[in-house]
């Protein structure tokens, strides 16, 4: 035993003149990546556009008619909100976003599970909402306007459609692919249809259901802009609609300044939940 | 060679003309095959040589296979993998437990947990299980059923060499301790030599080899006599050392 120690020692020590000489010291390599990750890097970019637009409106190089100053932009908003009808144009836009989006949702995650867990049900389903998903949504307008009118119940039948899509066919396709070695898994260990549903199908497909619901998400606010700026009386794409007929950038701008939050915090929401469901992907993320 | 018919308890597994086929690829040829309750089985064959197919359809999933014959298999079959294949979305505990239900099931799924060394991890993710405790993960939720008979299809295939001798043991104490019936399906001749009391040589989808290992355990890779065991069924494998 001690005999092959030594030797292998010896085979050790042979090389000694590369790693001993001088100059043959490695230096690091250069590194090829990006480096370290700025703090706040989100926040950058958009807080120097902010100041950019600020300081050239300072300077009086906007034409303050077609891009008028931030702090014009939040006075209007101020004004608005205190004289104006921006509070219950925002709250009528709002309501027919989430109702909307509530119908849609519901109907997304009903037909797919529908779809997904019965052979009947995929062949009455799936094909139907195929269908339904070449025709864009949009272009069911003029029919629907027919059918129900130009009131409310026309515009939340509208965007719910544009939610559920997205979600149908995101939990859809999670539904349907589901490891077919946790299908075995769960035969073996046993499980009921109703155990196995919970246990390995719900779970499995909740991240494809998730990127649906943030697909849908942004497609209720895409939905309720178009609608209200064609055929509504009243919400926030009709101020902003108005605002153009008598050159009102600042009210226009306050528009999109709402839209932009109403996006930004849903999306967050539904980040923030989906962070909660499926923390236990975030051992593999980080 | 028929030294298990006297036993006197009933068989766990009898297979009497079992055929299964692909496509009209006829992979089992009527395989006749008995192993008593207990019993630490190994089965060996080359990888396409149907040891998956025969393991498959004693745990009765092969739903969609063409084929007939006998089978008749214990009420409380557990199954280990080649993966782990533990569910992400459960914690380790709930992985154990998944299909043992009840009041008392997770105290045994704990107990399992304590047995196969994963005492403490009953509230990680399977992410950060290393395989070798993914694998020992598996083997306590095939024993929180109690199993009388325990198939295992190359569990240990997917690990390191150090990692597998030292799930060698485990699975052989495991057995000791439970007693169920095992049929451990491997390519690996020493994993079958060190561990089963009987090893059987799938070839041509019938039983080619049925051989009894009468050495004592625990049992070394170096035992001399395990070598011409190895030899029998390397030749039957149709694999000839040059011993000269």
């Amino acid at each position: 035993m001690s005999t092959t120690t030594t030797t292998t020692t010896t085979a050790a020590a042979a090389p000694p003149p590369a790693a001993g000489a001088p100059g043959v010291r490695r230096r690091r390599r250069r590194s090829l990546s990006p480096g370290r990750r700025l703090p706040a890097a989100g926040l950058i970019g958009p807080l120097a556009v902010l100041a950019l637009w600020a300081g050239a409106s300072a300077a009086g190089r906007l034409d303050p008619g077609a891009i008028p100053a931030p702090w014009t932009v939040l006075r209007t908003a101020g004004r608005l909100w205190t004289e104006g009808t921006l509070a219950t144009d925002v709250v009528t836009s709002l309501r027919r976003a989430a109702y909307g989006f509530a119908i849609g949702l519901t109907a997304g995650v009903v037909l797919a599970l529908a779809s997904g867990l019965s052979r009947v049900g995929e062949a009455l389903i799936d094909g139907t909402v195929q269908l339904n998903r070449a025709i864009p949504t949009l272009g069911l307008i003029p029919l629907f306007i027919l059918w129900l009118g130009i009131g409310e119940t026309f515009k939340i039948a509208i965007i719910a459609i544009v939610v559920y899509i997205p979600v149908y066919l995101n939990t859809h396709a999670a539904l349907s692919g589901i490891d077919s070695r946790f299908v075995e898994l769960a035969e073996v260990q046993g499980l009921s249809r109703l155990a196995f549903v919970r246990r390995i199908v719900v779970p499995g497909a909740l991240p494809g259901f998730f990127v649906g619901l943030r697909l849908g998400v942004t497609g209720s606010w895409l939905g309720l802009v178009v609608l209200e700026q064609i055929n509504a009386t009243s919400g926030l794409g009709y101020m902003m609609f108005q605002a153009t007929n008598y050159g009102q950038s600042d009210v226009i701008l306050v528009g999109l300044l709402i839209y932009g939050v109403f996006g930004l915090v849903s999306d967050s929401a539904v980040r923030l939940v989906e962070r909660r469901v499926l923390s236990w992907r975030r051992t593999l993320n980080s | 060679m028929a030294p298990h018919t006297e036993q006197l308890t009933a068989p766990a597994v009898r297979l009497a003309g079992l055929t299964r086929s692909f496509d009209g690829r006829t992979v089992l040829d009527g395989v006749d095959l008995e192993f008593p309750a207990g019993q630490f089985t190994a089965l060996l064959g080359h990888s396409g040589s149907g040891k998956s197919t025969l393991l498959r359809a004693v745990a009765g999933l092969d739903h969609e296979v063409e084929g007939g014959g006998e089978l008749t298999a214990p009420e409380r079959v557990s199954v280990v993998f080649q993966d782990s294949r533990l569910l992400p979305w459960r914690r380790v505990l709930d992985n154990v437990l998944l299909g043992a239900d009840g009041k008392e099931a997770a105290a045994r799924g704990r107990a399992a947990l304590a047995e196969v060394g994963l005492a403490g991890r009953e509230r990680a993710w399977p992410s950060e299980l290393s395989g070798g405790e993914a694998q020992r993960a598996a083997l306590a939720r095939s024993l929180v059923r109690e199993p009388e008979l325990l198939l295992a299809d190359e569990p240990f295939g997917a690990l390191d060499a150090l990692t597998r001798i030292r799930m060698h043991g485990l699975l052989r104490e495991l057995w000791k301790r439970h007693r169920p019936a095992v049929l451990l399906v491997t390519h690996d001749v020493d994993e079958a030599i060190v561990l089963a009391d009987r090893v059987l040589v799938l070839e041509n989808g019938r039983i080619g080899l049925d051989l009894t290992i009468d050495r004592p355990h625990p049992r070394s890779y170096r035992d001399p006599l395990l070598g011409e065991y190895r030899e029998r069924l390397l030749a039957a494998l149709g694999v000839t050392e040059d011993l000269a």
